[in-house]
């Protein structure tokens, strides 16, 4: 009971000195929405990262072998042999060639299409959905047959919807479409050079027509991508196996690179945050400071007080209150604040950062900051209050 | 059956530089129930570390004063405030209310450190302040009451955990004849209805409201007895055998 009289009281009082409780709010308030809004960028930033990532599939490794020379290097089916080998760890293999050229759908250029050489089992192995017609199949590899499975985004924009059957040229080359892919990517703007705008062509034919006689580059799915590392380690001990050197090939792992890059950025983001931080203990100050003050103003209240027999304990509590009563509010205002200034970051950032980012302040963060707000009040609290509970009544009664 | 409050060899010594100021020099008094005993003196005659003593605000550095049979010599803090708040009201010169607080609330501060709870609070309250005459102006704000009136706060606020002893310090110190008498009417009447009341002042004429006078000089009592004696407004100057009036 006591304990809500004093929390109205210091409500109360609050009220009273509406100004300064304010400009000492301040300080609260601007660590707490700088902590959340911190919080959430990091937050919004490692989620699109995974996400841009996810695109491009953490489950799998890029193989890129040089070899030395065309006398020591590994055939594909040397590859597709070391994929078996570690079947534990690794399901699929594709090859993975680039292969460049314009593409153009009568008169029209498509500047941003990628087109790649890969065998029958990549759409699967990727987890693409053909939308119609069929996929690359083991016979069109045998033959070299010019054929090609397009992305949803290519057989909108150039066939309008029906393009299976249809004729595309690349470079100098016709082929014939056979299939069309399911749409993956939701975003309009992220469509054109996006996963949608893309071309598949049998291996064998991409290698024929750009004149090469090795594939450098790969793709190999594992069978869990929690293992990603051990994956990888199994893979370049089996090229290592085949060349004695391990300047040949490099195995490349999106997983990895994700977790280096969400280590780096939540790096980042804590040190901004810790210094974020930094700005509630000088709010913390700030209400010492004015609780202080606030002592010495009513040292008379604190003496009458005690003479209608207050408690040392109810004094303390009574300024312990005010303070965290004070930071608890410009926790929540801050909270608010967060939440507003992280709506409006996450309109503006793509337009700054070219980047889309929504800023998403987590439910732990803005627990933790009015968390540490109110304890804030109460440690900074803690030394005026004490100072209050402490005053002699007799010279308290006496203060002017 | 011990007095309500018991003097017995009391002392206060204050450090003050070189020299040892005697606040109380061995005083030793009796203040039975029901009585209303005014504690006279000049300023540093004593009387305000008598008042402080007896409130239970300070402790004496000798002897033992008991408050209703209990030694306050040997209480912690926390019993002192305890003291404070059942068996003694206050009454200030400066009427001393909360400014933030209307009256109700002001007069209800000390049930809510004596842990009563807000219904019996509110009624209990209110009834003291109409017993002073306030009933009316119950959500009003010291500020916007005159001097006397406030002043009936602060004893409505001293009346309202019933306690063994008022306390008034120079409680018409700041208001003119008119209403200080009234607020020492106000005091007899409460002495008449049972209370003990002990008023502090300077004013030998305020004083003389009372039914005993206990009159302090440098720490020492010089006379306890009937207002109406000559020797109770008789003053000796310090330091001198000799007798001087005082008016």
């Amino acid at each position: 009971m006591l304990l809500t009289e004093t929390f109205w009281l210091a409500l109360k009082n609050i009220w009273s000195n509406k100004m300064r409780t304010f400009l000492t709010m301040l300080g609260i308030i601007i660590g707490v929405t700088a902590v959340i809004v911190i919080v959430g960028l990091g937050n919004g930033i490692t989620k699109s990262v995974e996400e841009s990532f996810a695109a491009m599939g953490t489950d799998i490794l890029q193989l890129t072998v040089w070899g030395r020379g065309t006398s020591r290097n590994i055939s594909v089916d040397g590859v597709y042999r070391i994929v078996d080998e570690n079947s534990d760890l690794l399901k699929g293999v594709s090859p993975n060639i680039y292969f460049s050229g314009n593409v153009r759908v009568g008169t029209t250029t498509f500047r941003y299409t990628s087109v790649y050489g890969v065998n029958e089992e990549f759409l699967s192995m990727r987890n693409y959905k053909i939308a119609e017609g069929r996929g690359i199949q083991y016979m069109d590899i045998v033959d070299h047959k010019q054929v090609c499975v397009i992305g949803d985004y290519l057989a909108r924009e150039g066939f309008g919807g029906d393009a299976v059957g249809k004729t595309i040229k690349i470079g100098a080359y016709k082929f014939r479409i056979v299939g069309v892919l399911a749409p993956k990517v939701e975003s309009a703007d992220l469509q054109m050079g996006g996963d949608d705008d893309r071309i598949y062509l049998p291996y064998s034919t991409a290698m024929r027509l750009s004149s090469t006689s090795t594939v450098n580059d790969y793709i190999v799915t594992m069978t869990n991508d929690q293992y990603v590392s051990q994956a990888k380690a199994a893979l370049e001990n089996s090229l290592y196996n085949v060349f004695q050197d391990d300047s040949v090939y490099y195995v490349y792992s999106m997983g990895e690179m994700l977790d280096v890059k969400n280590a780096t950025i939540s790096m980042a983001i804590t040190v901004l945050a810790v210094i974020a931080g930094i700005s509630l203990v000088v709010g913390g100050i700030g209400i010492m400071n004015i609780m202080l003050v606030s002592v010495t103003e009513r040292t008379r209240e604190i003496g009458i007080r005690k003479a209608l027999g207050a408690r040392e304990s109810v004094i303390m509590l009574q300024f312990v209150m005010e303070a965290a009563t004070t930071s608890a509010m410009g926790g929540v205002f801050g909270i608010l604040l967060g939440y507003g200034i992280s709506s409006v970051a996450t309109s503006v950032l793509p337009s700054i950062i070219d980047m889309t980012v929504k800023v998403s302040p987590t439910m732990s963060s803005v627990v933790v900051a009015f968390g540490i707000s109110v304890g804030i009040g109460v440690l900074f609290g803690y030394l005026p209050a004490l100072r209050a509970a402490r005053l002699n009544p007799i010279e308290a009664l006496r203060y002017d | 059956m011990s007095a309500l409050i018991e003097f017995e060899q009391v002392c206060k010594f204050y450090q003050m530089g070189d020299t040892v100021v005697k606040a109380a020099d061995h005083i030793s008094m009796k203040i039975e129930k029901g009585e209303f005993v005014a504690i006279v003196g000049q300023s540093g005659s004593g009387k305000s570390t008598c008042m402080n003593i007896i409130g239970c605000l300070d402790v004496p550095t000798e002897g033992t004063y008991r408050l209703n049979g209990r030694d306050v010599g040997k209480m912690s803090r926390n019993e002192l405030a305890a003291v404070r708040n059942e068996m003694l009201g206050f009454i200030f010169q400066q009427y001393d209310l909360l400014p933030r607080l209307n009256l109700l609330e002001n007069v209800e501060v000390p049930l809510i450190y004596a842990g009563v709870p807000r219904s019996q609070r509110h009624a209990r309250a209110k009834a003291v302040l109409e017993q002073v005459g306030l009933g009316d102006k119950l959500k009003n704000k010291p500020n916007q009451l005159s001097g006397g009136q406030q002043q009936r706060v602060s004893i409505a606020r001293a009346l309202v955990r019933g306690p063994s002893v008022i306390l008034a310090d120079e409680p018409t110190g700041a208001l003119d004849s008119h209403t200080g008498r009234e607020v020492l009417k106000m005091l007899q009447q409460l002495n008449e209805q049972g209370h003990t009341v002990v008023l502090i002042t300077h004013d030998n004429s305020i004083a003389a409201m009372a039914r005993r006078i206990i009159r302090l000089e440098d720490g020492k009592i010089v006379y306890d007895g009937d207002p109406a004696a000559p020797e109770a407004t008789r003053i000796r100057p310090a330091g001198k055998g000799g007798e001087a009036e005082c008016s």
